[in-house]
């Protein structure tokens, strides 16, 4: 462990109890949780990401950072050496602050969200696991532990999509997150193998180490190993080509949606490229191909969000996009630009959902947005909350997504002509990004409602509350960068902040950004707004593009047809009938068969008849006895007899002669 | 040692008895008779034991024979308890009729 000395005392920073009480309280939720009254699990649910951020608070202190601990060696064989180890850095603190933070919100949110639901044990002890694998791959201190946690969150994300694993559509949409996922973790996995071929090491420190003292390694091996990093990331952070699994993944409950599949786990893919920045930095090609995929993604699946018609798809594109921005921010090399959208998307992202949730709960499990309508007046809270959350993804000054997305695309923008592209392409996005937010909104909330018969309800307190505080840190969440100092602060980590260039230069980007969100709004509001709002009745067909966006551009259809039947069907005739059918199949019945035939036959010697047991060992007794007297010379045959007769200095040949032998 | 009675008529009638168990042994219905004959077998070999310590002037076969007798004895007052429960339960005492564990 780290010895800390401050004012004299020695200050262990204790990070193993950050994911240790998130542990605890799945294992007494998972274990004994259904025989549990439910106000215990709820409080045990309650305690375990509350301890987790209050260890965390405890630990943001300079005195502290950066901490280490290692916890006994994992693996020694040879030359490499790999421990248990947490590291405690600026940049893991914020990450650790938004997921246990964050976390608590949505674990308070979900006691009144799944308060009628049987799995009520489950979902908490499942969440709270979650939340240990997070922090587990947020602290860790080499890429293996970090690993460790990447597939775990990657387990609980299957669960907890599955939840309520009796509809086929939940069961199926956690099989695609984890299959997709499984693809890209191949591709961090083999980035692993790479980096300890060339590095002998997987502690992130000695990796940046031994970069920094050969400066001018650049490329070659480097790039091989971050594009083999950034499939894994794209994996796990729903990018382009890999981004399919996220909107099923709407398929689990709604508070799941928002800790999970928007405000954290899916950032992890960020936050490792941020974790290693320093490869990054060392192949310019990597990074070019970081951010063509984050600017393609975002603008792409902002398109998507546009022409969904249920309320949490629409998030989830949206989530897609945003989570597109922050790649973007990683591929111009302003990493901490990213890591700041991250923890401003968390807020209004991690509200956006919950906000969502409450409606759907408002409207008895409504998610379609063409049944929904005039609830401004019946549900005031959700709707003032969520009024903030849109304001702040489209970037409206002043509220926290303003902030981070500027700094990204100022970032962008400083990049020269390739960057004038990706930054044209992140404008666009953001003007989409205000349209399709808006186009939810007014859908939504205003006009008159379209399900009559529905009485909508406001939710309970407890769902209220997180709604009410996360509305206050998506307004503000981004006032922490004024004079600069959350850069300056994640500096030590990341590097210096990236800027555009002139100030002057930065307030034109900025009034282009936000005259395009503004332009975006107004494009909702003429087609969206109560009076001119036109449905199709259920059953048009949608034609031209839209029909394309409606379709999601055909690519699940796609990945159907190219990658998953032809799969499939080498999985079911090949490797199934084939291989596992005829070959293994066959020459298990064979040797089985041949078994049972001969037990057939043998069987017949176990007749239960006792005497004619007896008369076989009798006769088995004639039979040896008869062999040694003809045999002549038993030596052979039965060592010990011979020997026995050597001892005595008698002949051996037959039994008639040691009766002579005596005289 | 008396030369009157020559060594192989001890092996003969030691013999001769082991025939006998056997023959006993498989031939008899009743589960006591076979009990017995076991016990003709065993002492058919004692006498075989204790004609062969004789003759070598060892004392190891007496030995033997009381193992014999020993393990003779504990078979006796188990296998007399078995018979009485199997007896209990299936009323019969024929060995044919106590086949229930064949397959």
């Amino acid at each position: 462990m780290t010895i800390l000395l401050h004012h004299g005392f020695i200050i262990y920073a204790h990070l193993w109890l950050i994911p240790l009480a998130p542990l605890l309280g799945f294992l007494i939720n998972g274990l004994i949780g259904r025989r549990l009254p439910k106000w215990l699990v709820t409080t045990v649910a309650l305690l375990a990401p509350l301890a987790s951020f209050s260890a965390v608070l405890c630990d943001a202190s300079p005195s502290v950072i950066p901490a280490v601990e290692t916890f006994g060696t994992w693996i020694n064989l040879g030359s490499l050496h790999i421990d248990f180890s947490l590291a405690l850095d600026q940049l893991s603190l914020v990450m650790l602050l938004v997921v246990t933070g964050v976390g608590f919100l949505i674990h308070i949110y979900s006691v009144g969200y799944m308060h009628d639901d049987p799995g009520y044990a489950r979902y908490f002890s499942y969440l709270n696991l979650f939340l240990f694998f997070m922090t587990t791959l947020v602290l860790a201190g080499n890429v293996l532990v970090m690993f460790v946690g990447w597939e775990g969150v990657g387990l609980a994300s299957y669960l907890l999509i599955g939840f309520w694993f009796n509809k086929t559509s939940a069961a199926s949409a956690g099989m695609k997150a984890f299959v997709v996922n499984r693809i890209g973790d191949f591709g961090f996995l083999i980035g692993i193998f790479f980096l300890l071929a060339n590095f002998g090491t997987l502690t992130f420190s000695e990796i940046a180490a031994k970069l920094a003292a050969s400066p001018a390694w650049t490329g070659g091996i480097l790039t091989t190993i971050c594009l083999c990093l950034l499939i894994g990331a794209t994996g796990k952070s729903a990018q382009l080509p890999l981004y399919v699994w996220l909107p099923d993944a709407m398929e689990g409950p709604t508070p799941v949606s928002a800790l999970i599949h928007a405000a954290t786990m899916v950032t992890a893919g960020v936050y490792m490229i941020a974790r290693f920045h320093f490869l990054f930095d060392r192949s310019p090609f990597a990074l070019s191909v970081v951010a063509i995929v984050g600017a393609a993604t975002a603008l792409f699946a902002a398109t998507m969000g546009l022409a969904q018609n249920d309320i949490k798809r629409v998030l989830a594109y949206s989530t897609i996009s945003q989570l597109g921005y922050m790649f973007l921010g990683c591929g111009v090399a302003a990493y901490s630009a990213a890591i700041f959208h991250l923890m401003t998307h968390a807020f209004f992202k991690a509200l956006l959902f919950l906000a969502a949730g409450s409606v759907i709960h408002a409207l008895g499990g409504e998610q379609d947005l063409r049944k929904m309508g005039g609830l401004r007046k019946k549900i005031p809270i959700t709707f003032w909350t969520m009024t903030a959350a849109v304001f702040a993804i489209s970037g409206f000054p002043g509220f926290s997504g303003f902030y981070s997305k500027d700094a990204i695309l100022a970032a962008a923008f400083a990049q020269g002509a390739f960057g004038t592209v990706l930054w044209g392409v992140g404008v666009l996005t953001a003007g989409i990004t205000a349209l399709y937010m808006f186009r939810l909104w007014y859908l939504a909330f205003f006009g008159d409602s379209r399900s009559p018969d529905v009485q909508a309800h406001e939710s309970p307190w407890s769902m209220l509350g997180p709604l009410v505080l996360l509305a206050f840190f998506s307004i503000g969440g981004g006032w922490v960068t004024f004079g600069g100092r959350f850069y300056d602060f994640l500096a030590p980590v990341t590097g210096p902040r990236v800027e555009a260039g002139d100030p002057s230069l930065e307030y034109a980007l900025m009034a282009v950004a936000v005259t395009v969100g503004f332009i975006g709004w107004l494009i909702a509001h003429l087609h969206f707004k109560p009076g001119s709002l036109h449905i199709a009745p259920e059953g048009t067909e949608p034609t031209g593009f839209n029909k394309l966006l409606v379709n999601k551009y055909y690519v699940d259809e796609i990945y159907n047809a190219l990658l998953v039947r032809p799969l499939l069907f080498i999985s079911r005739y090949i490797l199934g009938w084939v291989v596992d059918g005829a070959i293994l199949g066959g020459a298990a019945w064979l040797l089985g068969g041949t078994s049972m035939f001969g037990g057939a036959i043998l069987q017949r010697w176990q007749s239960g008849n006792l005497r004619s047991y007896a008369a076989w060992l009798a006769a088995g007794a004639a039979a040896v006895l008869l062999f040694v007297l003809l045999a002549g010379s038993p030596h052979a045959w039965i060592p010990s007899f011979f020997h026995f007769a050597q001892i005595h200095g008698v002949s051996h040949t037959t039994v008639s002669q040691l009766s002579q032998a005596g005289h | 040692m008396q030369q009157d009675v020559p060594l192989t008529w001890y092996l003969l009638l030691s013999a001769a008895l082991f025939c006998l168990g056997i023959v006993g042994f498989l031939l008899k219905r009743n589960i006591i008779t076979v009990f017995m004959s076991i016990e003709l077998m065993l002492n058919a070999v004692n006498l075989s034991f204790v004609t062969f310590a004789h003759q070598w002037h060892a004392v190891k076969g007496q030995i033997f024979v009381f193992f014999v007798m020993m393990v003779a004895a504990a078979e006796a007052a188990v296998g007399l308890a078995i018979i009485i429960a199997v007896f209990r339960v299936r009323n019969t005492l024929s060995v044919d009729r106590i086949d229930l564990m064949k397959l």
